[in-house]
């Protein structure tokens, strides 16, 4: 396939060769275009404070300084002269919190999407069909018709303002997705492995246990990747149910961190690159995934 | 396949937990939200004495939700047609049997894997139009190094709203047919918007390339090649034969990037706030402030209930068919 696909066309035109260079390069001057804002990112937090004039944001540092990234991280006095005043906390203690938060959230919700898809595909009862829609529904919704009453639930639960907290909210709004996932995947395996280990005497656990669980990987991963990058951008829920600078994930201290204007630019952009960092990774490591991820998001399995 | 009758029974308990949490937090939360909207809780302490739509009637004569509810429209059109145009564009490119479609793809596709917190930052910074004494500087520094200063201009800073004057040719005919409400800035657009519109597309277009090259890709070739051979040019091919049939590809990305946009928030928070004269400011936006700063719940609330059926309205005939057409297969 890939082969045929490097074979040039037959009977190419000296004119369509021409309309070839023409396309490559829009799609160039795109990538270039799509690439802009990253080689900002980049220059402007290597750069020191001396060098971030204005005047020359889009040229290239004088050499590699981190210490931005450095700053970014453990936090500081953010510009010289106002002393006290402008200590500002570091984003490292919310990139922490946003791995207890991440870790633990995207694991749970990815146990219970694969064990719903298993009924879903496999244990269809009277209703079911009925169900699946209704469950998917709470992917779509504006979170902010939930967010009064969740608010007040989790004040109730005593979650309030914790990352249990809001572990828990990440988990109850995965449902839909991870499901929806799990159960397009699972609805692929071959129903005769189902049937052929209940000719075994395998019962419902026996069969998710030995035929559907050890076939998940590929599943797992797609929702692994799916519901970490889902939770480590999320900015809605975790500015809504924690308040405390100390307990906030990195989004949210990044948007306290930019709203500050005295913190200088270069220490803003190396902070959002860190906040970028472990999700981007994920996407270059394993893009593909990713992919199965977004196109499962507009139902199209 | 007949089950042993306790299985049944273990497979509808399998789902319950998440049945039940749905029935609660999504559908519960919903009906409770709908219900404060009717309320008189617009003070930190509860009050739940009902008072009937007045809190719609209220929100519907704001200035500052009318100018929300055009940004809105703003937003989503521009949001729309320049993903549609951009993504179509970019698989159609993509398509032609290119040498690293996959480097190109990645670039293309990246931006969806970053926090739109992270994009508002950068972007922020990008199009921050600089001053008049310090000079220009992001994007409109760039335009000027390259000769093209006359493009530069305020970006999301700029409070202007355009909207069809009552006393131009226009507006006076609109006021003769009747139409003279549309000659309001009610119904004009903030050209800071397209600031929002411009990162909004940064990161999402790659999306709808996705979406179409995946559709371009289930073609068959012969198709092509049949009206080739009948003579058809590939302009007429591309027109007649190839966007006809990514129909349903636009349908399902104008419903997933048009849900999106009508929820949008992050981006803004991180990229403008509300703006110079709410410029900028959408219904996402004024709920939040407006409920968890304001504490006006029931106004809150009413804005909730308003994006949620504007969302629904767009989602549920759409996953309705999707799923019925899945349980036909």
């Amino acid at each position: 396939m890939n082969a045929q696909m490097a074979e040039p066309r037959k009977g190419v035109s000296p004119r369509l060769h021409w309309s070839r260079v023409l396309i490559y390069i829009v799609l160039t001057i795109f990538a270039v275009l799509y690439l802009m804002p990253v080689y900002v990112l980049l220059i402007t937090g290597m750069k020191s404070f001396a060098e971030v004039s204005l005047s020359r944001m889009w040229a290239l540092p004088s050499g590699l300084h981190f210490h931005s990234f450095v700053k970014a991280w453990t936090g500081g006095i953010a510009a010289e002269g106002f002393g006290e005043l402008a200590r500002f906390g570091g984003l490292g203690k919310n990139f922490i919190n946003s791995v207890y938060l991440a870790v633990p959230a995207t694991l749970i919700s990815a146990m219970i999407g694969s064990i719903n898809g298993y009924v879903l595909a496999k244990w269809r009862f009277r209703g079911s069909e009925v169900l699946f829609p209704l469950l998917l529904f709470g992917m779509f919704i504006p979170y902010q018709s939930i967010l009064i009453p969740l608010m007040q639930t989790l004040n109730r639960m005593g979650l309030y303002g914790s990352i249990p907290g809001l572990i828990f909210v990440h988990v109850v709004y995965g449902i839909p997705i991870t499901t929806l996932i799990f159960r397009n995947y699972y609805a692929s395996v071959p129903t005769e492995l189902v049937e052929a280990a209940r000719i075994d005497g395998a019962n419902i656990f026996g069969i998710y246990r030995h035929v559907l669980f050890p076939l998940s990987a590929p599943g797992f991963v797609v929702v692994l990747i799916w519901q970490f990058t889902s939770i480590w951008n999320d900015f809605l829920f975790a500015v809504t149910v924690i308040g405390n600078p100390e307990v906030q994930p990195i989004t949210v201290a990044l948007n306290n961190l930019a709203g500050s204007l005295i913190v200088e630019w270069n220490v803003q952009m190396a902070g959002a690159l860190l906040a970028a960092l472990p999700t981007l990774l994920v996407y270059i490591f394993l893009g593909r995934y990713f992919m199965s991820g977004l196109m499962a998001g507009s139902l199209k399995g | 396949m007949r089950h042993v009758n306790w299985e049944r029974i273990v497979s509808v308990l399998l789902l319950a937990p998440s049945a039940i949490a749905s029935a609660i937090f999504v559908y519960g939360f919903i009906g409770f939200t709908g219900f404060a909207s009717l309320t008189k809780w617009n003070q930190l302490v509860p009050d739940f004495t009902l008072v009937g739509l007045g809190n719609y009637r209220g929100l519907f004569v704001h200035p500052r939700f009318q100018i929300d509810l055009r940004n809105t429209v703003v937003f989503t059109v521009l949001f729309l047609l320049s993903c549609l145009a951009l993504g179509f564009l970019l698989a159609v490119l993509l398509d032609q049997r290119i040498r690293g479609e996959g480097v190109f793809r990645s670039i293309y596709l990246f931006p969806m894997a970053i926090s739109l917190i992270v994009t508002g930052v950068v972007w922020r910074w990008l199009l921050n139009p600089g001053t008049p004494e310090g000079g220009s500087t992001g994007v409109n520094l760039l335009l000027e190094s390259i000769g093209l200063g006359f493009l530069k201009w305020g970006w999301f800073t700029d409070p202007t709203v355009l909207y069809i004057r009552p006393e131009s040719g226009i507006g006076q005919l609109l006021h003769r047919v009747g139409l003279g409400m549309f000659t309001s800035p009610n119904f004009g657009m903030s050209v800071a918007m397209v600031s929002v519109v411009l990162a909004a597309t940064w990161q999402m277009s790659g999306y709808t390339m996705a979406l179409y090259l995946a559709g371009l890709r289930s073609i068959p070739d012969e198709l092509r090649e049949a009206a080739r051979v009948d003579g058809a040019s590939e302009l007429q091919i591309l027109r007649h034969i190839i966007v006809p049939l990514l129909k349903p590809i636009t349908l399902s990305a104008v419903i997933i990037l048009g849900h999106i946009s009508l929820k949008i928030y992050d981006l803004v928070v991180a990229m403008t706030g509300p703006g110079i004269g709410f410029s900028t400011d959408v219904p996402a936006y004024f709920m939040w402030e407006t409920t968890f700063e304001g504490n006006r719940f029931a106004r809150g609330a009413s804005i909730a209930t308003i994006l949620l059926l504007m969302v629904a309205i767009l989602i549920v005939p759409y996953l309705v068919s999707s799923t019925r057409r899945e349980a036909q297969i």
